[in-house]
């Protein structure tokens, strides 16, 4: 296995490969600037360097968020290349050293990152072998690289990196250079014990919130009492007796505190007094929806419409309709956000958990008046992260800090300001309606999705906004439209997302943002409606269903839950349930299915969630046990997201700003999932960090609706809601 | 400046802090720069920063420099010479990380607990991390984990 080296030995080595790759390549690697890397996306130098020592360095601009793609990765390039699986090095997500591969989000960074690098991959291996061939002065067919060597057919192997210092190789990325064939992985297909495990089970893994400079402070940033309040005054002397201060930072309403020590810093901003304006800005919590109903709609975007559903609604024997509700969530990551910035002069150096340190760069220099050359952003694994949370937010905070002190300066962010100061996922409302003929058939479709205008684009930082800087931020609440189109094939369909003008809080995308609550809306109602025509669940997705893909999988998940012999049972007031969702996430790419098995109690209206079934297919699969590991993931935590969790606020602020006020899924509750995972190595990869969490929403709904006869249209599905629910029906 | 003393993972320190209320989780990372234990809550709600005080699982974000008597023993120190600690191994084996910032506390409230019940049941294990959060649903592992280092 290979060993995870220090980012710092990393550096050290990608630093002396840099200067010592011997290939003349089109821009970067030029005698005239040594020290500047390509990172050209153009280019497979940006991507790959084959070291001297044998090693493969690989410069990843899609990180490992927890996710393990750092594993995936090294197998991709590892197996293209035929290199051994540790002598790969990959470094992530730096600026000045990675190609922008986009932000890591989305389901994408196999799919799109690890496709990118596969073909670098397979463009140098092509090279290399037309350079070999040259040498031993035999077709390139003949060889064959195993372990980092090239074989001839007879003779001496030659290590890859003897190859390189020959002139005339074109390094142009190439999309057309052949790919092994399946037959041939060594790695790709097969589980691979992941490369961070070890040290994160014995403290040696380097956290960004290990992360540390000499001369370093610490900061701590004092958040408004309310969201739009202004800082009117602040008393300094207030914390003059605590041993440490370095300085008080205030700009316009951003206010921090710079000490010596953490605690003192932490000390320093729990009890500096300060005084602020009120401000009562947000909707009433009991009128949240007929607030988001009533926000201006900016655009219409028809994300699909066929035929006529309007006229065939008009002329249906049966009409169906139904509202969904999906509540405002933070991404609770269980480490606090945190970043390291310094200044040297007008130099920016930025350590980050980010998702996205090419955006981040570009936000922090908008902050300074700076070029975007002025800025250095280092990504560094962070806690878990499940979209856009508050690793940025905590970048700037610490930017505006030690430009303050002139020093390094480590912010990490308390509970209650990742709780009350993440970006949100929006509240996400939809209409739906369907007509049926005579049959039983459905003829028409519609939704509305009421949700922020806006996509995955930059989302402002919160310091930034309080220190009255600009940082390019718009409202990017994620690809929030997708999935709302259905995969069905009904006769007359039209979905519409009406984009709203503002949200209460500053949205950004969780974990399969928009997509989650409009397969929550599609998929629920689809069992509404089979459950009018009296059709069984899963007859009704085959009957729509024209994809072969897609049936084989439902069919796949039908015996793996045992769909048709389950039965249900009851004991005293408990009653079980299973129920049933489905996918082509996005319309395009990967199929997952999932059955859910419930008990729900209908004296306490508790719902307890036993188990998951999922079939997934999401193509090639590069490392079985991290995709297993992914998709309990998704389950799990989109289990919490739907029993339980929910934005309080007040007028002025988010109150919910603890784990008792914004409880999640503890281990008692946890289901059990059992898993299909359909491997197509023919085929291209999908992403798998999301699809199956989309999924988790309806599952349990409609598997409630199975237990008890009452339909949860309103995520979370509390008992309070449940015993309404019930007492409606 | 006023000084505590006590041992970690079996060397006498001394801490020196002005403030006795200061939670020992802050001596551990930043003056003696131990990470495995992490910072998640503040408020002895998450578990990230588990370590043990003479043998018993406690949450150093809100435990006082102050009243520590004893060993402390954090993540490093359950490893020894030898090995890794048997739920060391078994975390790797089962592969029981994502992004692994609770780990730590998974680990050393799994360790504390296997001392005094051997032979756990999976419901056992269920409960007794039942106020240890984990965001990223490695859940499942984190139970086959345990029960594995049980065997």
């Amino acid at each position: 296995m290979a060993a995870v080296i220090s980012r710092r030995t990393a550096l050290q080595l990608s630093g002396a490969l840099i200067v010592s790759f011997a290939i003349p390549l089109d821009s970067g690697f030029g005698a005239t600037q040594p020290a500047k890397k390509s990172v050209d996306p153009g280019n497979i130098g940006s991507f790959l360097a084959i070291n001297p020592d044998g090693t493969v360095t690989v410069f990843s601009g899609k990180v490992d968020l927890g996710t393990g793609v750092r594993t995936a990765l090294t197998q991709m390039v590892a197996d293209e290349l035929d290199v051994g699986f540790s002598k790969v090095i990959l470094i992530q997500g730096d600026t000045d050293l990675t190609p922008d591969q986009g932000v890591t989000f989305g389901s994408l960074s196999i799919q799109n990152g690890g496709v990118q690098l596969r073909q670098a991959a397979a463009t140098a291996r092509r090279a290399l072998l037309i350079e070999a061939g040259r040498r031993f002065k035999i077709p390139p067919e003949s060889l064959r690289i195993e372990d980092g060597m090239v074989h001839p057919p007879q003779g001496e192997p030659v290590p890859l990196a003897a190859l390189l210092d020959k002139q005339g190789l074109s390094l142009k990325l190439d999309k057309a250079a052949p790919l092994k064939a399946p037959k041939d992985f060594k790695l790709v297909g097969k589980s691979q014990p992941r490369l961070d495990i070890p040290d994160k089970v014995t403290g040696q893994f380097t956290y960004m919130q290990d992360f540390a400079l000499p001369g370093m402070y610490h900061g701590r940033v004092i958040r408004p009492p309310a969201l739009g309040a202004t800082l009117l005054s602040v008393d300094e002397a207030s914390i003059a007796d605590i041993p440490g201060i370095v300085k008080v930072v205030r700009q316009e309403n951003f206010l921090g505190v710079v000490a010596q020590t953490e605690w003192a810093a932490i000390r320093g901003s729990r009890r500096l007094a300060a005084t602020w304006s009120e401000w009562y800005g947000l909707p009433s919590r009991i009128e949240l929806w007929e607030h988001v109903r009533h926000t201006k709609i900016l655009k219409d975007d028809v994300t699909s419409n066929i035929g006529d559903s309007a006229k065939a609604l008009g002329e249906a024997k049966d009409r169906l309709a139904a509202t969904y509700d999906f509540a405002i969530h933070t991404h609770g990551s269980i480490g606090p956000s945190c970043a390291v910035a310094q200044f040297d002069g007008d130099h920016l150096i930025c350590w980050s958990a980010s998702q996205a340190t090419h955006n981040l760069r570009k936000q922090l220099a908008a902050m300074f008046s700076f070029k975007d050359a002025q800025v250095h952003c280092i990504y560094i694994d962070g806690s878990g992260c499940y979209g856009r949370n508050g690793h940025e937010d905590a970048a700037a905070d610490a930017a505006l800090l030690a430009r303050a002190v002139n020093a390094p300066v480590r912010v990490q962010w308390m509970r209650a300001d990742e709780h009350g100061w993440d970006p949100k996922g929006p509240p996400t409302l939809l209409d739906m309606r369907a007509g049926l003929d005579a049959s039983g058939k459905i003829t028409a479709w519609e939704s509305e999705l009421f949700i922020p205008d806006g996509g995955a684009g930059i989302v402002a930082l919160v310091g930034a906004d309080h220190a009255g800087l600009n940082s390019l931020g718009t409202l990017s609440p994620g690809g929030v439209i997708q999935d709302l189109a259905i995969p069905y094939t009904i006769d007359n369909v039209k979905t519409t997302a009406h984009r709203l003008e503002s949200t209460p809080f500053r949205p950004a995308w969780i974990r399969s943002p928009g997509r989650m609550q409009n397969s929550f809306a599609n998929e629920s109602f689809f069992d509404e409606i089979a459950a009018h025509a009296k059709t069984d669940p899963l007859e009704a997705r085959l009957r729509y269903l024209q994809d072969e893909r897609g049936n084989a999988l439902l069919e796949r998940l039908a015996s793996l839950s045992a769909w048709r012999t389950w039965t249900k049972s009851s004991r005293g007031a408990k009653h079980t349930g299973h129920g049933l969702a489905y996918t082509k996430y996005e319309l395009v790419r990967t199929y997952v299915g999932v059955v859910c098995e419930v008990e729900v109690d209908r004296d306490s209206g508790e719902i307890a969630v036993k188990r998951f079934f999922v079939a997934h297919d999401c193509g090639q699969i590069i490392n079985p046990d991290g995709l297993r590991n992914q998709i309990e993931g998704n389950v799990v935590q989109t289990v919490s997201r739907v029993l339980k969790e929910e934005i309080l606020f007040s007028q002025s602020k988010v109150t919910s700003v603890d784990w008792a006020s914004y409880p999640i899924l503890r281990f008692p509750e946890v289901p059990e999932v059992v898993m299909d995972l359909i491997d197509r190595p023919d085929q291209v990869p999908w992403g798998a960090g999301e699809p199956t969490a989309a999924m988790v929403p309806a599952a349990i709904g409609n598997a409630v609706f199975n237990a008890i006869g009452v339909r949860l249209r309103s995520v979370p599905f509390t008992r309070t809601k449940v015993l309404a629910a019930i007492k409606k029906s | 400046m006023p000084e505590f003393q006590f041992s970690v993972n079996g060397k006498e320190v001394v801490a020196h802090s002005d403030d006795p209320t200061m939670p020992l989780l802050y001596f551990l990372r930043n003056d003696l720069k131990l990470h495995g234990p992490r910072f998640g809550c503040g408020l002895g709600q998450c578990g990230a920063c588990t370590v043990h005080l003479n043998g018993a699982a406690i949450r150093s974000c809100v435990y006082p420099i102050g009243v520590i008597k004893g060993n402390v023993t954090t993540l490093e120190g359950l490893s020894s010479p030898q090995g890794l600690h048997p739920l060391q191994q078994a975390f790797i084996d089962e592969q029981a990380v994502q992004c692994g910032y609770c780990i730590n506390g998974m680990i050393m409230q799994a360790a504390a607990f296997l001392k005094r019940v051997a032979k756990p049941t999976e419901a056992q294990v269920r409960e007794e991390l039942g106020a240890n959060l984990c965001r990223c649903g490695t859940h499942l592992r984190i139970v086959r984990a345990v029960m594995r280092a049980a065997q």
